[in-house]
């Protein structure tokens, strides 16, 4: 090995290593604060303490927050898997006139047109359709904008399922929903636990449409919940809010593990034979 | 009663593709059938066409003596089984076989009865709780058909039901597959483009070319008087000898610039243009001094195992193909001669649409 390269290799390994640093600081920040009776903004071991767990318990607000979360999580869920099975068959399935323009324009303008940019008008609509401050409104709003990727990852999976499987079951007298549901939506189970889980976390982390479409405190999930830890001053409470980060993050690393366990992910389609 | 009856059936394709054309075929009951032809003639749609998978653009399609053209195929009471098997990864094998009855909501007992016996028959017995990725080729080959059986079909539809086997195992499932449908006595319709499985498999035959049926018979009538040049061609593991040539006097043709033998009273008339077809299992092979034979120079000589395919130039750019036992094999540039047996000679007319002379026996059929 020359000189040159030598160096070369060096100065990568020092670079990636900063990147690593830089982005895992964060996490041994969640690690090591929530049980530091007296948190800094700074990750740094200390003699652990349970103080902050029992000071965010004593709140009130903090279990109903978590349950609210999960309520929108199960709706969204429940939105985003019923409607994307059926319609990424049909999109798969389905030949018409300019189906990828359809379907690159869908995941194009879903991901280009953000939550804040559509906010005002998804408000106008709720406030017309008299959702404001329910979680079915929130549910709904939050499943529209997460069914372009989910449909655009599932319609893989479909793709990859052998017509002959369908025409199969046509032939021994099943109709179309009979075949999608003994055959097609079976198969594709691992897509449905990759955007079940992907439309979760999506659904656990969002902060600004629950903010906007619910009035009442009590209707509030946990990531609007953490925003009420800080006072009028605009001054966190490090203590409660990094106990409650690390609450809020264990339930998905739950799911992970479950969903992980149980079907595997796999992020494309294709056939186990 | 005949089987399946299909009468001037067309089917076009949305883009203008023309698959079939106003096509007559009647399978009678019991048969084995099947159909032959080059990739992209229309085999499979008319398969599909008489599954119900394909919707027929014109004409009619009965099994027995109902109609069927506008049922859908699962009404049709017909048994299809997939070039892939199309048997279900989340399913175990008695869910595959047992699949078709649950969906026409027979109980749950019986479904499973129906399944074990299904299965037993094709000895499947120790394989009901795997599931199709921990099986061979062959044994889901075997589902696939313990799950066609397990409905009792009016008639059983193969696409291509040995080209996913590899070549040892699809000579022995072939035979299965015949002694299978001769016990169950069941017609069965099968799509292949091979012909040796179509010859081996078959009681009767068609072979299709664009959408049409070009001939339909047994396949010793296929092999031995093929219609067309077209299906002569088709036909035999070694392609057969079809030399344009022009008739002459003295019962010979002559092929650009060799002569070879017409069987006597032909009655082709002299000057006629033909096709001269002979198969290369029915060309003698000599050294250069035979009488009355066709001398020619070896070209080529390739091993078939217990026989030799020799190449024979007979003429500038005129070549014959003749087989000859394995130990009596020429070497290459060697003179020869070559006498075509005449009685299994075949004549067709200049642009190989009809046949003139079959061996001795001179067809009536003149254009």
């Amino acid at each position: 090995m020359n000189t040159r390269s030598f160096i070369g290799r060096v100065a990568f390994a020092g670079f990636a290593s900063l990147i690593g640093a830089f982005f895992a600081l964060p996490m041994l920040w969640l690690v090591f604060a929530p049980f530091n009776g007296r948190p800094t903004l700074t990750a740094r071991p200390s003699s652990p303490t349970l103080d902050n767990f029992r000071e965010v318990f004593d709140r009130d607000d903090v279990l109903p927050a978590l349950r609210n979360s999960a309520i929108l999580v199960v709706l969204a869920v429940i939105v985003v898997v019923v409607v994307a099975a059926p319609a990424s068959y049909a999109l798969s399935r389905i030949r018409f006139p300019g189906r990828n323009v359809f379907l690159y324009l869908l995941l194009l303008l879903s991901s280009v047109i953000t939550g804040s940019a559509s906010i005002l008008p998804l408000f106008l609509l709720m406030f017309g359709l008299d959702l404001i401050d329910t979680y079915h409104g929130v549910a709904l709003a939050l499943a529209g904008g997460l069914l372009p990727a989910s449909i655009f990852i599932l319609k893989d999976f479909t793709d990859s399922i052998p017509r002959s499987y369908e025409e199969s079951a046509r032939v021994f007298g099943a109709s179309s929903s009979q075949a999608l549901r003994h055959v097609v939506i079976p198969v594709i189970r691992p897509g449905l636990a990759v955007i079940a889980v992907w439309g979760a976390v999506q659904v656990w982390g969002n902060f600004l449409v629950p903010f906007i479409l619910l009035r009442s405190a009590d209707k509030s999930p946990a990531a609007v919940l953490m925003y009420s830890f800080y006072d009028e001053g605009g001054r966190a409470d490090l203590r409660a809010i990094s106990a409650f980060a690390l609450i809020y993050t264990l339930p998905i690393l739950v799911l992970y593990w479950i969903v992980n366990k149980r079907y595997g992910f796999r992020f494309h389609g294709g056939i186990k034979r | 009663m005949p089987a399946i009856t299909i009468s001037s059936l067309t089917k076009v394709y949305p883009g203008g593709v023309k698959a079939l054309d106003e096509l007559d075929l009647v399978i009678e009951d019991g048969e084995f059938f099947a159909l032959l032809g080059p990739s992209g003639c229309g085999k499979t749609t008319l398969l599909r066409t008489i599954a119900g998978l394909e919707t027929a653009t014109d004409g009619t399609v009965a099994i027995g003596a109902r109609n069927v053209t506008g049922l859908a195929p699962g009404d049709r009471n017909v048994a299809m089984v997939f070039q892939d098997y199309a048997l279900y990864p989340h399913m175990t094998v008695r869910e595959n076989i047992a699949y078709p009855l649950r969906v026409k909501k027979v109980g749950k007992a019986e479904r499973a009865a129906e399944a074990e016996r299904a299965g037993e028959a094709l000895s499947l017995g120790g394989l009901m709780e795997r599931r199709p990725g921990q099986l061979s080729g062959g044994q889901q080959q075997r589902v696939a058909l313990a799950r066609a059986i397990a409905t009792r079909p009016d008639a059983f539809l193969f696409d291509e039901p040995l080209s996913n086997l590899d070549a040892r195992l699809r000579l022995e499932a072939r035979t299965f597959l015949k002694r299978l449908q001769r016990d169950l006595a069941t017609t069965a319709v099968f799509v292949t483009h091979d012909q040796a499985e179509a010859l081996a498999l078959a009681d009767r035959m068609a072979v299709m070319e664009a959408g049409v049926i070009r001939q339909v018979g047994t396949p010793s009538e296929l092999f031995h008087r093929p219609a067309t040049q077209f299906v002569a061609g088709f036909i035999g593991s070694t392609p057969m000898n079809l030399l344009p040539g022009t008739v002459e006097d003295d019962d010979r043709v002559d092929v650009g610039g060799a002569t070879l033998p017409l069987p006597a009273g032909h009655g082709v008339a002299p000057g006629t243009a033909v096709i001269y077809g002979i198969r290369p299992e029915y060309v003698g092979l000599d050294d250069a001094h035979s009488q009355g034979a066709v001398p020619g120079t070896v070209a080529i000589t390739e091993n078939l195992g217990s026989s030799y395919l020799v190449t024979v130039d007979v003429a500038e750019g005129v070549q014959v193909r003749a087989t000859v036992e394995e130990g009596h094999e020429p070497a290459a540039d060697d003179r020869v001669a070559l006498t075509p047996a005449t009685r299994r000679v075949l004549v067709y007319d200049e642009p190989g649409d009809t046949l003139l002379v079959v061996g001795e026996r001179q067809l009536a059929r003149q254009r």
